[in-house]
């Protein structure tokens, strides 16, 4: 199972993530339990699911959008966002807009192909979880691979005001 | 030069850090070859055909002497002693060795160098104009706004794994010397009627297999929204650029696909979310960058020079070099100078590491102690005092660099091609050595007049032959090497009236042997049918059009039609 950090501390995981089948069919939804579920089934079930006895979350696949969660993102508790290969920078947009524009407050979970290398641009876009593959060294991970790099130029979810407008601030005082 | 403050310097000395820890992971087993190549090429490491390759950025081609020394010393201590200058005004090594690059990357970041994105799918090196600062045409010195976007674009958290790579050029002259119309973005500075500094954006040209111009998706930005504008067409980018086919992953395949005004609706949709953001520029920003510029301290000079007058009567070989080598200069007294790194023989753009030192004392001694690498492989000396140009031409001369020809045939542009890279399908250099040996009369060549001759080892055309007035492609057929020429390419605006164009295939292709021929046909062709000697060979193409340069080629289609009679016979 993928060592789960969140928060830069390694967490359990009650959260069970419902994934589609190998030809792209949505899941079953147990009766209860804390569960992930795909974007496209929530749209289809949006009514069901209020209803839904645990805890719901939902998981934006990287060709996906946040647009459709849009009215519905402070329902959860957590949003996933996956990201099917390392190099597919999709999900940073995505996470950028979640928080951004529709101003989410609940835990951002990157899932799929979740790298040590990647942790550092995946916190600045916004995410505070991290379902890291199973090969990787969650310990190795806390302990270099989020601080990088000790500042960013560009305004990010974790340093909104870009390092210019911050300089001036420092050249000020 | 921009001189790093102490948050640039930590920054890429953080890099250097992050870097030397994944290739130790990597070489520890613990990264997989798929994964460290993602990394290591945002670093600028191939695994190239014989060994690594290192591209080490020079943003916007902007050197010091101090930084030139240090390449010397890292080519010569870590390589076999010579680099290749790059057509996107980097610096190419061709044998480092693997676990030794992070100690490169250590020694460049004491001058503040890197080798930050020069390749992978990532925001490449910014180029721009190599008289930027000095040419009498500017219109903003676009350094400035190259050093913004640099700043901007380095590891953008949000940008940083894009669907290919993106490369970014910067003009403020009036004459658009960056080819601003051939990258993903493009910039072409303006000002307005009440004198207000602006863009206009290019979005989608490119070169490569599918090659295109840009199209301009804004006439004026003003430059307060150049960051939060520039966000929002990544932003599309990122999220619809195809992932699916690496052939189809740049934007100008989106914009393609999209049509220029609907993906200019979607530009605007997602700017209107940001526009005015925090990401807005300030005035105070543009003159922080500003005052971090070193700038010459010139001289007042008179505008003309006697000595310099004299020279130029008395020795023909010097107001040879004169006439295609020195540029004018918006300071009085002062000339620009390209320092050729095109002479016969040698590879286009290759430079050994006892030139470079002695190109870092004639800069200092000449130039200010700075130096500039021009997208066309060479070397600018930007701030030459005229009184100087006679004995700063004796002591480039001996090093082999006065080659008078920029802006004639022999300034090819050429790519490494099939000697040193392994994405080639054919050798260039050899083609472009046969074709200075070709034309080595010096009077013909000044004759022939302007002209840009490029030349790609393969389709993915970093020997730009898609903008060259004549531009030839290594082709792959059936093993051989085989070469395509195209004609009636051009870069850009160099001139007004003549905007960036894309040259067209002349037919069939040719056997490495036979392309000196073919030049010097086409050559013959333009010269028959010119006007004048002021009407250039690209403006010929474009008023008689391709078919008498194919005809003075293949014959006319009759005679075409008989080869291919003959050939099938003989088949």
């Amino acid at each position: 199972m993928a060592t789960l950090i969140k928060e830069r501390r390694i967490v359990g995981d009650s959260w069970h993530l419902l994934e589609r089948g190998s030809k792209g069919e949505l899941p079953e939804v147990p009766a209860r339990g804390d569960v992930i579920v795909p974007l496209a089934l929530w749209l289809a079930r949006r009514e069901d699911f209020l209803a839904y006895l645990g805890k719901l979350g939902v998981w934006v696949d990287a060709n996906e959008g946040p647009e459709a969660l849009a009215g519905d993102v402070q329902r959860f508790p957590l949003i996933a966002v996956n990201f099917p290969k390392f190099g597919d920078g999709r999900g940073y947009s995505i996470a950028r807009l979640l928080r951004e524009r529709y101003g989410y407050k609940g835990e951002l979970r990157a899932i799929g192909d979740v790298l040590h290398d990647h942790l550092y641009f995946m916190e600045q876009c916004g995410f505070d979880a991290f379902a890291l593959r199973e090969d990787q060294d969650a310990q190795e991970a806390l302990s270099s691979a989020f601080d990088t790099f000790s500042d960013s130029y560009q305004a990010t979810v974790l340093r909104p005001v870009p390092l210019f407008r911050r300089r001036l601030g420092a050249g000020k005082t | 030069m921009y001189r790093y403050d102490e948050i640039d310097q930590k920054l890429v000395d953080e890099r250097v850090v992050q870097f030397r820890d994944q290739t130790k992971r990597f070489l520890a087993g613990k990264l997989s070859e798929d994964e460290f190549r993602a990394l290591r090429l945002r670093n600028g490491l191939y695994i190239q055909r014989y060994a690594p390759m290192l591209r080490i950025a020079i943003p916007y081609g902007l050197l010091s002497t101090k930084q030139l020394r240090k390449l010397a010393q890292i080519t010569n201590e870590y390589d076999r002693g010579y680099g290749h200058f790059s057509t996107r005004q980097n610096l190419q090594l061709n044998w480092p060795k693997l676990e030794r690059v992070p100690d490169i990357l250590a020694e460049l970041a004491t001058v503040q160098m890197h080798a930050i994105q020069t390749s992978g799918n990532s925001f490449r090196n910014i180029t721009t104009d190599h008289f930027a600062g000095v040419a009498r045409d500017e219109i903003v010195d676009s350094f400035v706004w190259c050093e913004i976007i640099r700043q901007w674009s380095t590891f953008h958290p949000e940008f940083s794994y894009l669907p290919r790579k993106f490369k970014f050029a910067v003009n403020g002259a009036k004459a658009d010397r960056a080819a601003v119309a051939v990258h993903d973005i493009g910039l072409h500075a303006l000002k307005d009627e009440k004198g207000e500094v602006g863009f206009r954006v290019l979005v989608g040209g490119g070169l490569g297999r599918t090659p295109a111009i840009g199209f301009v998706i804004r006439e004026f930005l003003p430059w307060r929204h150049l960051l939060t504008y520039i966000e929002a067409i990544l932003r599309v980018y990122n999220r619809y650029g195809r992932r699916d086919n690496i052939h189809k992953a740049r934007i100008k395949i989106l914009v393609k696909e999209r049509g220029p005004e609907k993906f200019r609706e979607e530009v605007d949709a997602e700017w209107a979310h940001l526009k005015d953001g925090p990401s807005t520029l300030i005035p105070e920003e543009i003159a922080r960058i500003e005052s971090r510029f070193t700038r010459p301290n010139y001289l007042r000079l008179p505008a003309t020079d006697s000595g310099l007058e004299a020279a130029l009567a008395a020795d023909r070989a010097f107001a040879n070099w004169h006439k295609r080598n020195v540029h004018p200069h918006k300071k009085a007294g002062y000339a620009a100078v390209t320092l050729s790194l095109k002479k016969t023989g040698v590879p286009p753009g290759d430079v050994t590491v006892e030139q470079m030192e002695k190109i870092a004392d004639l800069a200092d001694r000449y130039s200010f102690g700075e130096l500039r690498v021009s997208h066309e492989q060479n070397l600018i000396f930007a701030d030459v005092q005229l009184a100087d140009l006679h004995s700063l031409w004796q002591e480039v001369k001996a090093l082999g660099f006065a080659t008078p020809n920029v802006g004639l045939l022999t300034n090819i542009i050429c790519c490494p091609g099939g000697d040193f890279c392994s994405l080639a399908n054919a050798k260039s250099i050899p083609v472009a050595e046969a074709i200075q040996q070709r034309f080595d009369d010096l009077d013909y060549l000044h004759d022939i007049g302007e002209i840009d001759l490029n030349i790609s080892g393969c389709m993915n055309a970093c020997g730009h032959h898609h903008v060259g007035h004549i531009g030839i492609l290594g082709v792959d057929k059936s093993g051989e090497e085989w070469y395509q020429i195209e004609v009636g390419g051009n870069q850009g605006e160099v001139r007004s009236g003549r905007g960036a164009s894309l040259g067209k295939v002349i037919g069939p292709s040719f056997a490495r042997a036979e392309i000196p021929d073919v030049i010097e046909k086409l050559i013959e062709c333009y010269l028959a049918r010119r006007d004048s000697d002021a009407e250039r060979f690209i403006d010929v193409v474009h008023r008689i059009g391709v078919e008498p340069f194919k005809e003075s080629v293949y014959g006319n289609a009759d005679q075409r039609a008989a080869h291919r009679r003959g050939q099938l016979a003989s088949a």
